[in-house]
């Protein structure tokens, strides 16, 4: 049983790492403000939540000096920064996103010129300079 | 080192079966803190603030993450999750700071003044 649950644990770790690097290699090499936003957000809440799993599973094989209850509220307290983790960092992204777009700068616009993000920004802006029949949103 | 390590808190790092995941924490922070390294590139090259923000946002989630990691090598992590909560929050409460900080309109959404149309559209391309 102790070995199963150290393996579901190292699987986890791995599994957030992977993805940790996959956020690390998007914040460096993507061109765009709002990509690198994308890459950072994801990425990281993602692989928080996986790593601090595994460690919170870990906890559950631990018996240490303090005794099984101390290890089950240090697992429940690893959850929790799971979940509190998991509610603020698409929050403070989508916060520093707004921040961004309303400071000016300038996300890569499509084939046609057109600002997609315009159209929830500043409604009926965008689209009036699409041409009809056009697909909206493509990059 | 792991020696070192596992002799002091053998009981706290050992599982029930005798063996050591001691090694593989340090291997686990390390391979964490070497992926610090693009975050901090975008923080010293970004080329606006609000990327080096992110980073560092990116940067304290993971030093979060990281604490864990060292209270598991240390077998004291009844202890470092309290670090490693408060740090989270803080974090959490910088960033949302330096978001409302680089806003121009007012924060709730009532009574916001009108964003100027003329910066954000590019549409000279447009046929």
């Amino acid at each position: 049983m102790g070995y199963f649950i150290d393996f579901i644990a190292i699987i986890l770790i791995l599994s957030g790492l992977t993805f940790f690097f996959g956020a690390a290699v998007g914040l460096m090499r993507l061109p765009d403000f709002y990509t690198r936003m994308h890459a950072a957000g994801k990425g990281d809440t993602l692989s928080t939540l996986l790593i601090l799993a595994g460690f919170a599973i870990h906890e559950l094989n631990t018996m240490g000096q303090l005794g099984a209850v101390v290890s089950v509220v240090v697992m429940f307290k690893i959850l929790a920064i799971c979940v509190f983790i998991m509610v603020t960092s698409p929050t403070s992204t989508h916060a520093l996103m707004e921040a961004g777009y309303e400071d000016g700068i300038e996300p890569l616009i499509d084939k046609d010129g057109v600002d997609c993000l315009a159209e929830d920004f500043l409604p009926g802006q965008a689209v009036r300079s699409r041409p009809a029949g056009q697909k909206s949103r493509e990059l | 080192m792991t020696a070192l390590l596992a002799a002091g808190n053998s009981a706290a790092s050992d599982g029930p079966s005798g063996y050591d995941l001691t090694t593989f924490f340090i291997v686990i922070g390390v391979i964490l803190f070497v992926l610090m390294i693009p975050a901090l590139y975008r923080v010293v090259m970004g080329p606006t603030a609000i990327d080096r923000i992110v980073s560092v946002n990116v940067v304290g989630t993971k030093t979060a993450v990281l604490i864990i990691v060292i209270g598991s090598i240390l077998g004291k992590v009844h202890m470092y999750v309290d670090f490693a909560l408060a740090y989270a929050l803080l974090n959490f409460i910088g960033s949302l700071a330096a978001s409302r900080y680089l806003r121009k309109t007012r924060p709730m959404g009532g009574g916001a003044e009108p964003i100027p149309t003329g910066t954000t559209v590019s549409s000279e391309d447009a046929s």
